[in-house]
């Protein structure tokens, strides 16, 4: 028996401060001027995306001691372009990523309830946590937070900021000229947390959004970060595009869901997923091995090789072999404000299978950062990454994926024009908005639905 | 003989459905509609009709109150508010030439966010993005954020040399604070962003700088995430009712909201803002002194007063204001603004009792009466809130001067 067809949730992100973003190709426009975030935006709206995504840093990288200059420097502030989309845009969700560690849950609940009053319920909250210093010194609180209980901050943050949208339940403003009664209840917004991080109290100003709260992704990879998702949240930016790898994440995350009283549909998985686009297959694949070149510049491969090496490896020439010494295995990182540095958790044996990999493939430095980096997720002509995107969604390798295009702004448009189309003719694929707010897009509970089904069950 | 006085700035304060307690009452308001962008979009672009400089729109991190210090616990007055900073970008796009000037509270939130936010607003509005910085006193705020405990406070209490003190230590927090704002926005020089194909570089680091202020409540090490905004350096606002904010409008400020009842004290206001500028060695500089004024305007004076009255009935008290409470027709306004601006006012934030009446009468009254004296722009004459103040765009601290 064939189970119905799963819908397809699609998103765009907007082109980031790394590699994957190539500024120098002629047609990459502006990634601060509004009007690149309004081209990205519409143009996602013109496809019946479900949300825009925006990532935030909050200090600029460094490198050797020095402000990392060869990828995209500088973004705006999230919540200020998101709520200046809601002007622009009618129906696509604002996901925004917003630090737990440098910000206060009466703030940000404050300004996410205000988004999404603003966009008619279209807002979400991408939690993440920050574990370093170095970002600190930009901020009040400044220090460290170690990186232990950066989850355990983070959890109390987003269950604080939850008493703070559910401090309203929607019906307490009457405003009724006749008795002169404005608000029903003098206690509206009333909250009281006493917790290991947060110790608040008084009534909430922002009374209750349309979405109730906003929809709350999460990031993290961890085995905490994905109890937290399990627990708390209502979709996961992943990073497992692969058939196998997708398929791994998807089965354990789904079914850490029971135990919390969840479904399968109350948490989405949606990995961040590029694309090369061409007419034929064989002419994607050539472009995409020109796209990975102007990707990984000469100099941009030393500087990653660096990651791993934790040396100044300037001295190299990056059309040459691998260093011969070894990596500098000390705790003071050459790289700062850098999340991808973790991923090399022994650098030793990483710089050995290198060296190792290079020699079998007379590869350069530069030749083998372009390899072992992340090849494209998607390419193909618009027929073969429709079919590959909606194989992937039906093998449960996913429930949709985050599209990271590589230009900004306009590299989301081939997408639009030539892959949406056919997904729409696989029926997989919305051709109208059904809804308003981006719970409606997603197929989410209202919180207030979710918390009658849970009384009833 | 003098010439012909140069022409007044006007902006409006918005806050909520007017100033007025009972203003969600009228029958111009639609509370309901509140909480809506459609709400803010139609007074920003009224405003924007009446050519005016710029809006304000008021903010807090608490609810409203009838009192100082504390919760008041009333029903029968507008409760509840939408972010300033995100109402004012909601409102961006929707604009053409409006100047855009959330408040902003320096006492429990991070300069770091707020200085990238005011420079995207002024990107999202192409150089018409400014702030009103405010700081807070209350304890109830304070216990909203956990971080400090502030004791019990009232208006009494703040002319005493303990709250005098107290509000001393907010003030010089807020100085600090938008100090590292100001550096923040000048930490990334105009051309940092060079994208040199040729040697793989986006931005020459040279031109970024760390701004490293160390100050007795925070210290933030910079750049800024984000690029200088178009206009440099944006709008910095505030409202000062005596000495210690006063200081920080002479030091810090672009605009500062005064509040004189009559032409004498808004002589004696400037003089002292005058001499506190000169002190902060500002001399030279360009520093706006606004009168604020709440506004009952109506065709005839009479019919102001009467619908003053019957808002005061519907509240149950007379409306009382930190700023004078001017009731009348649009050619009393005029009249009354110019004798003001006489005294070194180089214009006016106007509070409308109901936004939904009171804004329309200046724009559509008290505009073309000033317009008619020469005395109000027929025109914007520039892409830009400073350039519609006739404020230069200012060089970058952190530029080397050739």
């Amino acid at each position: 028996m064939n189970k119905p067809l799963k819908q397809i949730h699609l998103a765009a992100h907007f082109p980031g401060v790394n590699n994957t973003t190539v500024w120098s190709d002629p047609k990459a426009g502006s990634h601060i001027e509004f009007s690149s975030f309004v081209h990205f935006a519409q143009t996602a709206e013109r496809a019946k995306f479900d949300f825009l995504f925006l990532a935030e840093g909050l200090r600029l990288r460094e490198q050797g001691g020095k402000i990392y200059d060869l990828d995209v420097v500088g973004r705006p502030d999230t919540f200020t372009v998101l709520a200046a989309l809601a002007a622009v845009t009618e129906h696509l969700g604002l996901t925004g990523t917003i630090n737990s560690t440098f910000n206060e849950p009466y703030e940000v609940a404050r300004q996410f309830a205000s988004l999404d009053h603003l966009s008619g319920g279209r807002s979400a909250w991408n939690v993440v946590t920050s574990w370093d210093a170095f970002t600190g010194e930009n901020f009040r609180r400044g220090g460290f937070l170690p990186q232990e209980d950066r989850y355990s901050r983070a959890k109390e943050f987003l269950a604080t900021a939850n008493e703070l949208f559910d401090s309203w339940h929607g019906d307490e403003i009457v405003a009724d000229n006749a008795t002169g009664v404005f608000l029903r209840d003098a206690k509206a917004g009333s909250f009281v947390h006493e917790g290991q991080h947060f110790d608040i109290h008084g009534q909430f100003d922002v009374p209750r959004s349309p979405q109730g709260r906003p929809v709350i992704f999460q990031a993290g990879d961890s085995e905490e970060g994905r109890e937290f998702a399990a627990s708390s949240a209502d979709a996961i930016f992943s990073r497992y595009a692969s058939l196998k790898e997708g398929q791994a994440f998807y089965t354990d995350v789904k079914n850490r869901l029971a135990k919390y009283g969840r479904s399968h549909r109350d948490l989405l998985i949606l990995p961040a997923a590029t694309f090369v686009l061409a007419d034929t297959d064989a002419q994607a694949e050539e472009l995409a091995k020109e796209v990975r070149r102007q990707q990984v510049s000469g100099a941009t491969a030393l500087k990653h090789l660096e990651f791993v090496w934790n040396r100044d490896l300037s001295a190299y020439d990056p059309e040459g072999p691998l260093p011969d010494i070894d990596p500098d295995v000390s705790d003071n990182h050459i790289s700062k404000g850098r999340a991808q540095v973790r991923m090399y958790r022994d650098p030793l044996a990483t710089a050995r299978e290198w060296r190792e990999l290079a020699a079998a493939n007379n590869w350069s430095i530069r030749d083998l950062v372009i390899n072992t980096g992340n090849r494209q997720t998607f390419v193909g002509s618009p027929a073969t990454v429709a079919r590959t995107i909606n194989d992937f969604v039906q093998a449960d390798v996913s429930d949709g994926f985050i599209l990271v295009p590589h230009i900004t702004p306009g590299g989301l448009d081939p997408f639009a024009d030539k892959v949406v189309p056919l997904l729409q003719e696989q029926g997989v694929f919305r051709t109208d908005y059904e809804g308003t707010t981006l719970r409606d897009h997603l197929g989410l509970a209202h919180p207030d639905d979710a918390r009658g089904e849970r009384v009833a069950s | 003989m003098s010439s012909t006085p140069p022409p007044l700035h006007l902006a409006v304060a918005l806050e909520g459905t007017g100033w007025h307690p009972a203003s969600w009452r009228d029958q111009a308001a639609r509370p309901r509609d509140l909480f809506t962008a459609a709400h803010w979009a139609d007074l920003v672009a009224e405003a924007e009709r009446g050519l005016l400089d710029f809006v304000t729109f008021e903010d807090g991190l608490g609810l409203q109150s009838s009192h100082y210090g504390e919760l008041d616990g009333r029903t029968d007055q507008v409760r509840g508010r939408l972010d300033a900073v995100l109402t004012a970008s909601r409102i961006a796009p929707l604009t053409r030439h409006i100047g855009l000037v959330p408040t902003v509270i320096a006492t429990h939130t991070e300069p770091f966010h707020i200085s990238k936010a005011i420079a995207t607003l002024d990107y999202v509005s192409t150089g018409r993005a400014g702030l009103r910085v405010q700081i807070s006193a209350r304890p109830h705020e304070a216990a909203h954020f956990g971080r400090r405990t502030f004791a019990p406070i009232s208006l009494e209490e703040l002319k005493t040399a303990a709250g005098q003190e107290r509000l001393t230590d907010l003030f010089d927090e807020a100085a600090d604070y938008v100090e590292v704002v100001r550096r923040l926005w000048d930490s990334w020089e105009d051309d940092a962003e060079i994208r040199d194909v040729v040697s793989g570089r986006f931005v020459d680091r040279d031109k970024l700088h760390y701004i490293d202020f160390e100050g007795k409540r925070f210290s933030v090490k910079g750049p800024s995430i984000t690029p200088r905004p178009p206009q440099g350096q944006p709008l910095v606002t505030a409202l000062a009712h005596q000495t210690v904010p006063y200081r920080l409008v002479a030091r810090q400020a672009d605009v500062g909201y005064v509040t004189p009842h009559d032409a004498e004290q808004a002589r004696a206001i400037v003089a002292e803002i005058r001499a506190e500028q000169e002190a902060a060695g500002r001399a030279g500089e360009l520093l706006h002194v606004f009168g604020d004024l709440v506004v009952f305007l109506d065709d005839e004076q009479a019919a102001a007063q009467d619908r003053r009255a019957r808002l005061d009935a519907l509240a149950g008290e007379p409306y009382t204001s930190d700023a004078r409470i001017f009731t009348g027709t649009p050619a009393q306004l005029a009249d009354f603004l110019q004798e003001l601006a006489a005294q070194g006012l180089s214009g006016f934030r106007l509070r409308p009792a109901v936004a939904g009446h009171d804004l329309p009468a200046i724009t559509r009254g008290l505009v073309p009466e000033l317009q008619r004296r020469g005395a109000f722009r027929t025109a914007y004459e520039a892409d830009t809130l400073r350039g519609l103040l006739g404020l230069p765009r200012p060089a970058n601290r952190y530029a080397a001067t050739a």
